[in-house]
């Protein structure tokens, strides 16, 4: 378990984090709410006592989409994901083929990057199905 | 107590211009051509305008630009961005401000040149959400597709039904002279259509034209002394969710299920009494979504709702009867048609599309990624 860091610029320091290969989500220090995307203070409550954790990085799938494009370019896989700490982040799925993802399939987050920017990554847990 | 003048203010002029593409035009010259054909329409001088309610997607100052453009000195102005749903709000603004007595004459007004100007997508996006743009989602196109999907998987909406929503679109348009696409369309081609972004096809997704509107609102007691039948504005609500998709809760379920009932209410009426609906497809989940969060059908149910017909010219419920989005006219932001087109149904001038005797209509508005929601419910002098 680390100890929490206190959170000041939220969407510089996530991305710093990113840099270092670290996958870090807030959270608020008094109720240990999840907060994603990083904030100054917890929406709805105005709560400013936000701390950086390091995420679990498991989490399931809520939808997905593959975006077609002209070959040479790839396509690729659009995903919303719910993580385990109770929010949910758009990312990319990676190292899977769209037919054999299913709604609800568990997944787990790996530090990548897209086109050189360093970026959270998700795969599905290998021999799960949703 | 809604809080709402119902009917104390009425579109008395409507207009658009350049939906078949144009190309030379700037997009403040296509909003002006269908502003002073509007003004026209109305049986009034653009001197007598004093509040100009305007929109152009690149232009954030347009509130300054488009009366300079226009030569009117408005005495109020507003520029919701909201996206597509902005002139909906407008109107709510404009039946507000008419009835305070903040001015007598508002004008509504959009332009774009998209199509042969921009040669894409207008960017009036805003800046880049650093939460989601890493991924580059091909927006606004994905956002949907991720919605479409999750309807799919959680009420067992099919890629048929979501066809339905673009051949019944494309069914009026051919009874539209003025829409942009009147080819025939079958629910295989829009299958087989080129796939953007699963499960939409190009075919469901809304066209990229040029495109220019506008109409003018008084107060109703002016507005029967001018030449049109006015379309009174019964009632008229809007809200906000989110911005982003990744931070909508529920995909499947809009803030127009929070807009339309307070907008019937206003209006007194139930969906079941409007004869014409005019909802936002940007792409064809979202007609099946708004059918759903307007209350004309149980949630989860607008896939089964639309299929074999149903919104087509003969079928149940009339919807987009201008071609829509999806088959007439999309330049960017496409809120300001729908309204049109009520008045028109209203008016009873809308040819071989006309729906027989039309006295409520529904103008729906979207904007963003299904962020922000706005209802307006029309109707003719007998529904006052």
């Amino acid at each position: 378990m680390t100890i929490p860091i206190k959170s000041v610029h939220p969407e510089a320091e996530y991305a710093a984090f990113l840099a270092e290969g670290r996958f870090m989500v807030q959270r608020s220090a008094s109720t240990g709410e999840a907060v994603f995307f990083p904030r100054v203070a917890q929406p709805v409550t105005g709560r400013d006592d936000l701390e950086w954790v390091e995420a679990s990085g498991a989490g399931s799938l809520y939808s997905f989409t593959v975006v077609r494009n002209k070959p040479p370019a790839a396509d690729y896989i659009i995903a919303l994901v719910d993580l385990n700490e109770g929010v949910r982040m758009m990312s990319r799925l990676i190292d899977c083929h769209p037919e054999t993802l299913s709604i609800g399939m568990p997944l787990q987050a790996r530090i990548g990057d897209v086109d050189g920017v360093p970026a959270v990554l998700f795969q599905p847990v290998e021999g799960a199905s949703a | 107590m809604t809080g709402f003048p119902r009917g104390r203010a009425a579109v008395v002029g409507a207009a658009t211009f350049g939906i078949d593409s144009k190309p030379g035009y700037s997009a403040i010259e296509l909003l002006a051509k269908a502003a002073f054909a509007a003004i026209a329409d109305a049986g009034l001088a653009p001197s007598d305008i004093d509040a100009v309610f305007s929109m152009l997607p690149e232009d954030p100052f347009s509130a300054m630009s488009v009366p300079e453009y226009l030569g009117i000195r408005p005495r109020v102005v507003e520029t919701t961005r909201t996206g597509g749903s902005a002139f909906q709000i407008q109107a709510m603004w404009a039946a507000l401000a008419l009835d305070a007595g903040l001015c007598n004459a508002v004008l509504i007004c959009y332009g774009s040149n998209q199509r042969s100007g921009a040669g894409g997508l207008v960017r009036s996006g805003g800046a880049p959400f650093p939460f989601e743009a890493p991924y580059k989602p091909r927006n606004p196109t994905t956002s949907y597709a991720l919605v479409a999907k999750r309807h799919m998987h959680e009420y067992g909406t099919t890629r048929e039904q979501l066809a339905e929503v673009a051949v019944a679109a494309r069914k009026w348009a051919q009874l539209n002279p003025d829409a942009y696409m009147r080819d025939p369309l079958s629910i295989d081609d829009v299958m087989n259509a080129r796939m953007v972004s699963d499960p939409l096809t190009v075919r469901d997704c809304c066209l990229v034209t040029d495109g220019a509107a506008a109409v003018v609102m008084t107060r109703s007691d002016r507005a029967r002394d001018l030449p049109n039948r006015p379309a009174y504005l019964l009632g008229a609500a809007d809200a906000t969710w989110h911005r982003n998709i990744s931070t909508l809760k529920d995909v499947t379920l809009t803030a127009a299920s929070d807009a339309a009932p307070r907008a019937f209410a206003q209006a007194g009426v139930k969906p079941a009494d409007i004869d014409v609906v005019e909802l936002y497809d940007a792409f064809t989940i979202n007609t099946i979504l708004f059918l759903e969060d307007l209350g004309f059908c149980p949630k989860g149910e607008g896939g089964r709702f639309v299929a074999d017909g149903a919104i087509a010219p003969g079928g149940r419920l009339p919807v987009n009867t201008n071609g829509g989005g999806l088959s007439c006219v999309h330049p960017g932001m496409y809120g300001l048609f729908t309204m049109v087109e009520a008045v028109t149904q209203l008016r009873g001038v809308a040819g071989d599309r006309q729906i027989a005797d039309a006295k409520l209509a529904l103008a729906h508005g979207n904007g963003g990624v299904l962020s922000s929601q706005a209802v307006t419910i029309w109707g003719t002098e007998e529904t006052l």
